[in-house]
């Protein structure tokens, strides 16, 4: 068996007492280092890509590709994580993004809370750190966040002592997301370096986009952002991307689309005239795909709008890896869980 | 044989002054030794002796002896300079008590360096009209160690719809009108403001902010707000709101005081009606000097979203730091003014958009500006002023400067001095600020407020 950590210090606490019945590894089969150098130095908190070198990302991944090993079976469960105790907390309604993380610790043998905490909690004067503290107390050794706010993960991670795992936080970052796009295209491309990537859609509310962003830049893709003005941020950005109005010039050459959901309720704020020029301006068409290179992978973090920011027809089309995302959405969640749990591999 | 200055305060002088009027126990003879005097507003930088006597300054002089009876204070290797003025603070009292109270805020200000400190009128209730002022200056004189002078509202109830009684609370004391954290939001009430407050020889402070376009900004919209997903509030929101007020002061012939500038915009614009003649006077934070947007996502020992770099305004840019220092080094912003806005933990410990604006600073101020005298990019000179005869001329005080027969209110300070900045050691409750854990450089060595030594360091 590979391996490079010497120890597996969050491992050994967090099955203490839990007296797993195989060793953490068993059941899983991990491919050999496809060659990247690899790296996972002892990280506590998955918060956003940002930190994450090139060599963590690829550690993921590979550590994805026997998750989805896993998923293949008959009988789809390892004991790994054993004794480990996974909350999901959730201040924002989700379906996706919760199931896909409830099953990916329940096919490592974890336990699963979910919690579903309305942000009215906040106005009742139950504040995020007594919460957290709350199911630190009752055994939380992950906490799987989700939250209106970009940062709350941060304020966790910082005074509460579990582990923390973003699911979303606010317009900032969603890294799990961004993880899976990035295995999603692999398998379908092969290479991420020197891809041309087209991000679609209002990026300034978007945590996808942004986790998308530092994502692909890592590995080296070319990313464009694209997008009316007001659903840019505006002035100077803090990634190498370029920027591009004109969703015809952007998809020209392009060998990666990204379609982002848009929330209605920009139009009433004023960002947008309608939702019909939006459609016209930015929606992405069979016609419009055409532009980009043959095979360009289509992409969408869900849910989507259909007919408003992509078309049916694209979305279900041949060259739409959407439903890929969704599948490889709990492989990439396994691998996460799996190495903060501190699977020795 | 001069004793040192420790010895000298502990035993003569007991250390500190209590909230219990313990600074009337003046010792009626003091002399001040071996101090560089710096008093921007009489032109005098040199090494010189002061001699206080019943609370004023009696003498100046390059050498005095002492008198057998007189008590000595070793000021060598120290900056003797006029006790600070800050014109904008926020001490809690009357309903926040458990942010800060006039005995902690005003021992702050004394450790700071302050000897006079204007506080804003934002209280529960609201200082909207004499009898508040009143009570308040009642309190602040039986609890306080420096001299507190109240803000009073612009507005009735600070709720932005008709002035307040602008008379009354200028006859109970109050030295300025402002609904700080609240633009005036009509600009025919701001007009009116303006006007009426000329009468009375009181300027407006106007905490200048177009509130629409700010409305749910968190931090300066910019690189790091995108970076972090927060969202802005764009320099022009402040722009705006200093246009409009500089329009009404033109229109109105009215005194002007722009609380807490951030942007380089607003800094050409206070300079070009200045320039004009118009009565417009600004101030501006030692945070928005010293620091930009880039700590809210990261700093020494701070992760991303640390809450006490949530301010109101926002840490900006560092073209926009660079060109308030410029504005200080100028006098175009005539004052340093401290913004002190201590916030319950509680109410920091949270999520970023939840967190309360504010920090403390009062005790930090002195450090923060002389750290960019150290960096050379403000004259010693210029940092003193800002902190002295500047703020006391934009509210017309008797105070900032060192006069043979005015008040002997100074600070004694070593500009060399490094230390670290320790939030639990601090003597306001509030313990939030945007420095914590950095080395400043310039310690308060010992602040006199009329002869009576209010603090001291102990080292």
């Amino acid at each position: 068996m590979y391996r490079e950590r010497s120890a597996a210090p969050e491992r050994a606490t967090l099955a203490a007492g839990a007296a797993p019945a195989s060793s953490p590894t068993a059941g899983i089969d991990l491919p050999a280092p496809a060659g990247e150098a690899e790296e996972w130095p002892g990280r506590r908190h998955v918060l956003d890509l940002d930190d994450f070198s090139a060599g963590e990302i690829a550690r993921v991944l590979r550590t994805a590709d026997a998750m989805k090993e896993i998923l293949g079976r008959p009988i789809k469960q390892v004991p790994a994580l054993r004794g480990l105790t996974v909350v999901t907390l959730f201040y924002e309604a989700s379906t996706r993004t919760r199931v896909s993380f409830e099953l990916a610790a329940k096919r490592l043998g974890a336990d699963v809370v979910n919690v579903a905490a309305a942000s009215s909690s906040v106005t009742k004067g139950e504040s995020l750190l007594d919460t957290a503290h709350t199911l630190r107390a009752l055994g939380a050794d992950v906490l799987v966040m989700r939250h209106a706010e970009a940062g709350a993960p941060y304020v966790v991670a910082q005074h509460v002592g579990c582990m923390v795992l973003n699911a979303g936080d606010g317009w900032h970052a969603h890294p799990t997301q961004a993880l899976l796009d990035l295995y999603t295209l692999r398998e379908r491309l092969g290479r991420i370096a020197g891809r041309r990537v087209v991000i679609v859609g209002d990026i300034l509310h978007s945590r996808v986009a942004r986790s998308a962003v530092w994502g692909f830049t890592k590995l080296g893709a070319a990313v464009t952002l694209c997008g009316p003005p007001t659903l840019l941020p505006a002035g100077e950005l803090p990634w190498p991307v370029a920027v591009e109005h004109d969703l015809d010039r952007a998809l020209d050459g392009a060998e990666v689309v990204m379609a982002l959901r848009l929330q209605r309720e920009r139009q009433q704020a004023g960002l947008l005239p309608s939702l019909r020029e939006y459609v016209r301006l930015y929606g992405l068409t069979a016609e419009r795909l055409a532009r980009a290179q043959p095979g360009a992978v289509v992409m969408h973090p869900g849910p989507m709008n259909e007919g408003v920011e992509i078309m049916p027809e694209v979305a279900y089309g041949a060259q739409s890896a959407i439903a890929d995302q969704v599948t490889n959405g709990v492989a990439i969640r396994m691998a996460l869980l799996y190495l903060l749990g501190g699977g020795a591999v | 044989m001069t004793p040192p200055l420790t010895a000298t305060l502990g035993t003569s002088l007991g250390g500190w002054a209590g909230p219990d009027g313990e600074r009337r126990s003046t010792p009626a003879r003091l002399l001040v030794v071996g101090g560089r005097l710096l008093d921007p507003a009489g032109g005098l930088d040199r090494f010189a002796d002061l001699r206080l006597r019943d609370g004023r300054i009696a003498a100046i002089e390059p050498r005095l002896a002492a008198d057998d009876d007189e008590v000595v204070l070793d000021a060598r290797g120290c900056v003797v300079a006029p006790g600070f003025v800050d014109l904008h603070c926020h001490l809690g009292e009357p309903g926040y008590e458990d942010r800060e109270t006039l005995a902690t805020g005003t021992r702050a200000a004394a450790a700071g360096g302050f000897t006079t400190v204007c506080c804003m009128g934002d209280t529960n209730p609201r200082l909207d009209c004499g009898a508040e002022i009143a009570a308040l200056r009642a309190r602040a004189a039986a609890a306080g160690v420096v001299r507190v002078l109240p803000i009073g509202c612009v507005t009735r109830g600070r709720e932005g719809s008709e002035l307040a009684e602008l008379g009354e609370l200028a006859a109970a004391g109050a030295v300025a009108f402002s609904d700080d954290a609240r633009p005036v939001r009509g600009s025919r009430l701001l007009r009116h403001a303006l006007a009426y407050s000329a009468m009375l020889g009181r300027p407006v402070v106007e905490h200048a902010v177009d509130a629409d376009l700010a409305e749910g900004g968190l931090v300066h919209e910019g690189p790091v707000a995108t970076w972090l997903g927060l969202p802005g509030v764009p320099a022009a929101a402040e722009e705006i709101a200093v246009a409009r007020a500089i329009a009404l002061a033109r229109l109105t012939g009215g005194r002007l005081h722009l609380a807490h500038l951030s942007t380089a915009g607003a800094v050409d614009q206070v300079r070009a009606a200045q320039a004009e003649g118009l009565a417009v006077t600004a101030e501006v934070t030692p945070h928005h000097l010293l620091l930009t947007a880039d700590v809210v996502r990261a700093g020494p020992d701070r992760r991303p979203y640390d809450t006490s770099t949530r301010l109101d305004p926002p840490l900006r840019s560092a073209a926009d730091a660079a060109a308030l220092v410029a504005a200080v080094a100028d006098g175009t912003i005539a004052a340093v003014a401290t913004d002190h806005r201590p916030q319950r933990q509680v109410d920091k410990d949270c999520e970023y958009a939840y967190a309360a604006p504010g920090a403390t600073a009062l005790e930090t101020a002195l450090g923060a500006i002389m750290e960019l005298v150290v960096a050379e990019r403000l004259s010693l000179q210029a940092a003193v002023r800002a902190l002295t005869s500047g703020p006391a001329a934009v509210f017309g005080l008797d105070a900032g400067r060192l006069a043979v027969g005015g008040p002997a209110d100074l600070v004694v300070f070593d500009p060399d001095a490094a230390w670290t900045v320790e939030p639990t050691r601090f003597h306001s409750r509030g313990k939030s600020t945007p420095l914590a854990g950095r080395t400043l450089h310039g310690r308060v060595r010992a602040t006199l407020v009329g002869g009576a030594l209010v603090f001291s360091t102990e080292c």
